[in-house]
């Protein structure tokens, strides 16, 4: 830990650039001045080297502390004791061989299906209303989204299970006043169904305005002169957003929903808190069953190869949209 | 183009009802808040609450330990922002301004990281904080909400440094400036509104994290609020008004700097997160 600290001080190389003497040219090398030139050469890399230093420690080491104790038999008496005992492939044996991860794992992937579905279609949808409507109902509809996207997810938990609480929850009054009286009293949180319900609207509700507003603010860029083009070609609403909006949407599009999926998957705030996985663990998602496993059931070893599992799931459901980032990444840089 | 007054109606109308179903939550926290106890164990919602109570915030405030743990709070955020700003200053200026081999393969390391599962990495982080005998500590906490907001600050503080033009940079060093002086004396001044947004994005963050503390600090006095938040309805056993308080002491400082930042945060997401 210490090591991070010490490291963020730049004062060496900085001074050592200063004394260099004369406005330094950063890629000339005057002949002669082989210590000064070698000295700019490194700058960059001593720049960098507090990010890398402490992105190494606090993120490299957990990764890789992961993986070893992935391969430990950890439970509490080793954990009181501590003991090391490897135990090979034992975890993964275990984890891929039992009903519980395979179920869990394809439970987190619908999960993960259906709430970016929602999100991008009708974060799609709100972006493209904002940008017909007029400016001041478009500051409304603004205000209104800022507010969802800003609420600090724990307390935006909180607040859904004050709206959908059995007694005296908003939300099961209107279902009653609607005309639905068994949900007079309905407890949300007693079944897998209606806690993914909850969880998956509380989701919902919060990453819209991210899509939203981000795809009104792109389709301000789109040059009118596409659009006018289009009308004179005698393209209807339809037909002009198919071939004008659309494909200038489309990289956008590609990049959110990348974005949205690993943030789904990987959600735990909202999950957990809601109501910790239960009933009976049936909405545990992935990085929960880690947890639980791991920490809650104190088996340390079995929950860290769970976490490496879920970065494994993470990267195949993003393997597809990774490789054309890296690619154009590599070309734009 | 003509448009019947119903086509021009119904996006205003889908607007005002989206705008009652994203500000309603927002809405119902700040008046259940508010609201005296017995408006909100009512059989029939007071949609619309008329008088207004502060007795709930009390109770919040007076919860054993808040000051602490508001302390712990601003302590970790602000430390682990200031830290990565310094840290994030040095790369960005590197990654914007000098060429260098290994640039691209930097830069991927950054956007890779930006994408962490830090929600997984929980246990590990718990062990190597354990054998340190740092739990129940605020350092921990501190150095990896750092490096948790440090990726997304160096990727858009770099593209604000990238946007600033070379040339004021090299005619303050053709009038006699060094390199580090004119990164001080022209370019820093410049970069102070995207220094300001960064960090407050970076504040957020750090400020809402919940797995990390929830398996760190379980020390009462050692978390921080957003698990005080998460374990205040059962403490309280379902006392709504108070847990609608403290939720709204929470959000309150994010909502506001939300509020202030909405311009900020269409441009810098897109041009820091998204395409990076």
């Amino acid at each position: 830990m210490a090591v991070a600290t010490e490291r963020q001080d730049p004062g060496p190389a900085a001074a050592g650039v200063r004394r260099g003497g004369a406005p330094p040219g950063p890629r000339r090398r005057g002949p002669g001045a082989h210590g000064r030139a070698r000295l700019i050469g490194a700058a960059p890399y001593l720049l960098l080297l507090p990010a890398l230093a402490v992105t190494a420690v606090l993120l490299g080491w957990p990764l890789i502390k992961n993986g070893l104790l992935s391969f430990q038999n950890l439970n509490m008496r080793q954990l009181i004791q501590h003991l090391t005992e490897w135990n090979g492939v034992d975890n993964y044996r275990e984890t891929l061989t039992s009903e519980d991860f395979w179920r869990v794992t394809l439970r987190s992937v619908i999960f993960t299906a259906a709430n970016v579905v929602l999100i991008m279609v009708l974060g799609t949808l709100v972006g493209l209303l904002l940008a017909r409507l007029g400016s001041k109902m478009r500051l409304l509809l603004s205000v209104g989204l800022v507010l969802s996207w800003a609420m600090p997810p724990i307390a935006a938990t909180t607040v859904f299970q004050w709206l959908f609480a059995t007694r005296f929850g908003v939300v099961n009054w209107v279902l009653d006043a609607l005309g639905w009286h068994s949900m007079a009293h309905y407890n949300w949180t007693g079944g897998q169904f209606s806690t993914f319900f909850v969880i998956t609207l509380l989701i919902v509700w919060q990453s819209i305005p991210f899509v939203a507003i981000n795809l009104y603010a792109a389709t301000t860029t789109i040059p009118g002169e596409l659009y006018e083009a289009a009308a004179l070609d005698g393209a209807g609403t339809w037909k002009s957003f198919a071939s004008v909006t659309f494909p200038f949407l489309k990289p956008f599009l590609l990049a959110t929903t990348f974005l949205e999926v690993i943030w789904v998957f990987k959600a735990f705030t909202q999950v957990f808190a809601i109501n910790e996985g239960g009933p009976e663990r049936l909405t545990e998602t992935l990085p929960v069953y880690a947890f639980v496993e791991g920490v809650g059931n104190q088996h340390y070893g079995m929950g860290a190869a769970i976490s490496l599992l879920t970065i494994v799931v993470l990267l195949a459901l993003t393997s597809y949209y990774l490789r054309i980032v890296l690619r154009q990444e590599e070309d734009e840089l | 183009m003509k448009r019947s007054p119903l086509a021009r109606l119904w996006p205003n109308a889908t607007a005002v009802v989206l705008f009652i179903g994203f500000a309603f939550p927002v809405y119902w926290m700040f008046t259940t808040a508010l609201k005296p106890n017995s408006d909100i164990i009512s059989e029939d919602p007071v949609w619309f609450p008329t008088g207004a109570t502060l007795e709930h915030f009390q109770k919040a405030v007076n919860a054993e330990n808040f000051w602490t743990l508001v302390g712990n709070s601003l302590t970790v955020t602000l430390s682990a922002v200031v830290l990565s700003l310094l840290i994030a200053l040095l790369a960005s200026f590197a990654l914007a301004r000098m060429r260098f081999k290994g640039r691209r393969g930097f830069l991927l390391t950054f956007m890779i990281a930006q994408m962490a599962p830090w929600e997984v990495l929980v246990i590990a982080i718990y062990m190597l904080v354990r054998d340190g005998d740092m739990l129940n500590s605020l350092l921990p906490l501190t150095l990896f909400y750092m490096v948790m907001v440090l990726p997304f600050t160096i990727l858009t503080l770099r593209s604000y440094v990238a946007a600033i033009p070379k040339e004021l940079e090299e005619s303050a060093m053709v009038d006699g400036c060094t390199r580090p002086q004119a990164f001080i004396r022209v370019i820093f001044p410049l970069l102070a509104p995207g220094l300001m947004a960064t960090s407050l994005f970076g504040f957020i963050t750090a400020w809402n994290e919940f797995p990390l503390v929830l398996i760190l600090n379980k020390d009462p006095e050692a978390q921080t609020l957003p698990l005080w938040l998460s374990r205040f309805q059962t403490a309280f056993g379902d006392d709504w008004g108070a847990t609608m308080a403290a939720a709204s002491l929470f959000a309150i400082p994010i909502l506001l700097l939300f509020l202030f930042l909405q311009r900020k945060a269409v441009g810098g997401l897109t041009s820091g997160a998204v395409k990076g």
